[in-house]
């Protein structure tokens, strides 16, 4: 099923509600691979595209969900703009070519990138949205300004739903300016305990960094990274500022090249290889305990330590180590045979489970949405 | 007053000797205020507009006490209020006749801080200035502010998702919210969120967050905390017409600068404020900007420079940054001066708080001067410009019969106004019961029963916090957008209140 507009996603809903089928609705399948197959009939969004509304100067932009990423990434690029919470495209980590990825599917799963540490997640950048839920019905949430507080904050609960509440029709983002220039201070050679305390020490300081990530030592020794962004004296000085705060240890600045291979591997995940893919949200301070407890081949921090990509294939220690960290692991990247007896998604504490599933069913009453794809509880 | 309020529930109402009898053997000692005299401390809150004393007040103390008090509420019907410091501008926390008021005044203690996370653990009593004190001698502060930051709760800012002028860059308190220990009405406690970024599955933090006291009762907030920035410099500038300034804040903004703060004042408020705190502000200007930047000081050179180049292009007849710390909290002391400064021009005056596109301001300025004349009050605008937040000041007199419904019609027309260029009821101070009739011009049925659902979800029988955020009922169906056929209600599904 293809629909061409929210009437068509409301009719094809409805339908399927009257029919008592599930629904697994999907962009540009960039992230088809996350979550075990269901067999459920497939409501293709991405026909769903197109700019619908933006003006720079208001910081906000009204674009169809099924609009790919990369087109909207372009276009607020060619306003000096970006989307800050710095999405990225799935397809790589599965072995295809980016370009795929939509809006919609971005904000569906809460992908957020490297700047996510400092200038928030999908969740904060989400103004509001058109939606189909799971009776048929449409209806909007939110608003098209940057500050809103009327009415119950419903885009929140669109943001990482992965298609379990709503189908978004038309979404609105906050948008922002692009920092005119970017550096990239490095050290050597730190463990993970070490790098974190680096990390941590810079994002207390008054450095002002939008991002800061570690790779172990594999082709290279270990780097730990910060990225600072914005006009030009002020990169210049607030540069000076992290090598100052890193004197012991040596730090230097990555050329343009390398910092941008170093960000780019944080996104595509090249440097994890193939193999069982992990995503480990944690306190910034508990990355170092994770990686510890699971000692895997590979593995990456972003988020300061707070996000921890690894390979692992025991998934009950992956899940054990991430819940002991104050954390959760979502699987992201697994065999066939894993995904179905693995679910992707943290199993939640029962009470939490409980009120989600009520949360669902406000929207979903007959479960056209759960397909059991993300939670084995449905 | 006035105001329409759920009915009062006679059997609760009957009961209400027995129901302090339980409360008292809940919360024990000081904990349950029964005395009309005492009562009265409680019955309004920064709406003065609207009074009602409480039936009862019970201020727990524990986790377990409050989880016991919502169970007990819950098993018997009765409606619950919660409240924190009770400075909500929108009557969020306005006790109802039959209701507990459930006052979080107690939980007033930081649980713990990690600076290596930057991350606060704070009970909801605990104050907003409370939290950048404790953490400001490691130079540390939690950005949020707003205006009532002395007196105002954590636990109200994450009721109400509280703003301040420092919004557009650091975010509202949505933004700035990790986890949450919350209270359901049926006494059940959970943890949302945690130390961690992005929770394992639905937002349900950023659900609760700014869901004005209805879904659950918050006992425990992990805040993030951000190295206070190096500097901060702010630059005064006046406009000859609100266009020039207008046009200023969007090519400031398309410049690809974030100030910390951009506040305009038009011509009413310059005057007020000026009489009052003598902050240097010219009088022969329209519109009045103060921009703040912070940073490091290289970067709020770099940009002062920027900004004054982009206001005289943009016709400025002054513009003036702060020679010194005394000087920027001299242009600041006029502007947080300006709703007593605008308090002194009449007996009363009532805030309104709507948020608008910013490239319509010149015209909602204009037609809010023809709603002025036509209601024969006055009216001062003070505004958020970089986010485009809105805060008209209506001028009255509450001794004067009929002037109060007068200002409140002048203030709906307003926030109308907003909606119809394309904004919003509210930017910070909530719904609460002074907005709620107004949902419907922003949304339609349907999206409003969407918000029903939810709010069943959390807390089917409707009794926290009633009356607040939406339409009632009979009202509703007056106004003919609820409509009723045959006797049936549309989703007998839902909760209606």
């Amino acid at each position: 099923m293809q629909p061409r507009d929210e009437g068509d996603v409301a009719e094809a809903i409805a339908q399927a509600r009257a029919a008592g089928t599930r629904l697994e609705l999907r962009g540009g399948g960039s992230k088809a691979d996350i979550g075990r197959a269901t067999g459920c009939a497939v409501l293709d969004l991405s026909a769903l595209i197109g700019v619908v509304d933006y003006d720079p100067a208001e910081l906000v932009l009204t674009v169809r969900p099924g609009t790919p990423l990369a087109e909207v990434e372009a276009l607020v690029a060619s306003q000096g703009q970006m989307l800050a919470f710095e999405p990225f495209d799935h397809g790589p980590i599965f072995g295809r070519p980016a370009g795929a990825a939509t809006i919609g599917g971005v904000i569906a799963a809460g992908v957020s990138g490297s700047r996510r540490l400092t200038a928030g997640g999908v969740r904060d950048h989400l103004l509001g949205l058109h939606g189909v839920n799971g009776r048929g019905e449409t209806f909007v949430a939110g608003a098209k300004v940057v500050k809103n507080v009327t009415g119950y904050d419903l885009p929140k609960l669109a943001c990482g739903s992965w298609g379990r509440l709503l189908a978004m029709t038309e979404v609105t983002l906050k948008v922002l300016p692009r920092g005119r220039t970017s550096a990239s201070i490095a050290v050597e050679g730190l463990d993970p305990a070490a790098a974190c305390a680096a990390m941590a020490a810079v994002l207390g300081s008054a450095a002002d960094v939008q991002a800061a990530a570690h790779r172990p030592a594999g082709e290279g020794p270990a780097l730990t990274v910060v990225r600072l962004e914005g006009f030009g004296p002020s990169v210049a000085a607030r540069t000076a500022t992290v090598a100052a705060l890193w004197h012991d240890l040596a730090p230097r600045s990555l050329d343009e090249a390398r910092a941008d291979r170093f960000w780019q591997d944080l996104r595509d995940l090249a440097p994890l290889g193939q193999g069982t893919l992990w995503r480990i949200n944690t306190p910034p301070s508990a990355g170092p305990a994770v990686v510890a407890a699971l000692n895997p081949a590979r593995w990456l921090f972003d988020w300061a330590g707070g996000l921890t990509w690894l390979t692992a294939d025991d998934a009950c220690a992956v899940r054990a180590a991430a819940e002991a960290a104050g954390g959760h692991a979502m699987l992201v990247r697994g065999g066939a045979a894993l995904r179905q007896a693995t679910p992707a998604l943290h199993p939640l504490a029962p009470q939490v489970a409980a009120l989600e599933a009520r949360v669902r069913a406000a929207f979903d009453p007959d479960g056209v949405f759960d397909t059991g794809r993300f939670t084995h509880a449905d | 007053m006035s105001l329409v309020m759920p009915a009062p529930d006679s059997r609760v109402l009957d009961r209400r000797a027995a129901i302090v009898a339980a409360l008292c053997a809940i919360v024990p000692g000081e904990g349950v205020i029964d005395e009309p005299r005492r009562l009265k401390v409680y019955e309004s809150d920064g709406l003065t507009a609207y009074r009602q004393p409480p039936m009862v007040v019970v201020l727990p103390e524990t986790v377990e006490q409050v989880s016991a008090v919502l169970a007990y509420c819950h098993a018997h019907g009765i409606r619950v209020v919660p409240r924190g410091a009770g400075t909500s501008l929108s009557g969020g926390a306005l006790p109802l006749v039959d209701a507990v008021l459930l006052g979080m005044a107690k939980f007033n203690r930081i649980l713990s801080v990690d600076y290596a996370d930057r991350v606060a653990v704070v009970q909801p009593g605990v104050t907003n200035l409370a939290v950048t004190e404790a953490v400001s001698p490691r130079g540390f502060y939690y950005a949020p502010d707003p205006s009532s930051q002395i007196a105002c709760t954590i636990g109200g800012n994450v009721a109400e998702n509280s703003g301040g002028v420092h919004c557009l860059k650091y975010g509202l308190t949505t933004n700035n919210v990790l986890a949450l220990q919350v209270v359901l009405i049926d006494g059940t406690v959970l943890r949302l969120g945690g130390g961690h970024l992005d929770a394992a599955g639905l937002d349900l933090v950023g659900l609760m967050v700014g869901s004005e006291g209805l879904l659950g009762v918050v006992t425990e907030v992990t805040v993030r905390i951000l190295p206070r920035p190096e500097t901060a410099r702010a630059l005064l500038i006046g406009f000859a017409t609100v266009e020039g300034a207008g046009q200023c804040v969007a090519d400031v903004i398309g410049a690809g600068i974030v100030p910390a703060g951009m506040e305009m004042m038009d011509r009413p408020a310059i005057h007020a404020a000026e009489a009052f705190v003598h902050a240097g502000y010219p009088l022969d200007v329209e519109a009045l900007l103060i921009v703040e930047l912070d940073g490091p000081a290289a970067e709020c050179d770099h940009l002062v420079g920027e900004i004054a180049a982009i206001a005289t292009r943009n016709g400025a007849t002054t513009c003036r940054a702060a020679a010194d710390e005394a000087e920027r909290m001299r242009f600041w002391a006029g502007r947080k001066a300006a709703f007593p400064a605008v308090g002194r021009l009449a007996p009363d005056y009532y805030c309104m708080d709507g948020t608008i596109p910013r490239r319509r301001l010149p015209e909602v300025l204009a037609r809010m001067r023809v709603l002025s004349e036509d209601y024969g009050l006055g009216v001062a605008n003070v505004f958020h410009a970089g986010d485009g937040n809105l805060h008209p000041l209506i001028l009255y007199d509450a001794n004067r019969p009929g002037e109060l419904a007068r200002a409140e019609a002048f203030g709906a027309d307003i926030l109308r106004l907003c909606v119809e260029v394309g904004g919003v009821l509210t930017g910070e101070h909530g719904v609460g019961v002074e907005k709620r009739e107004l949902m419907p011009v922003m949304f339609a049925a349907a999206d409003l029963d969407q918000q029903l659902r939810v709010k069943a979800a959390f807390d089917p029988p409707s009794l926290l916090n009633p009356g607040k955020m939406f339409p009632l009922l009979h009202r509703c169906a007056e106004q003919g957008r609820v409509h009723i056929h045959g006797g049936a209600l549309p989703h007998p599904d839902l909760p209606r209140f």
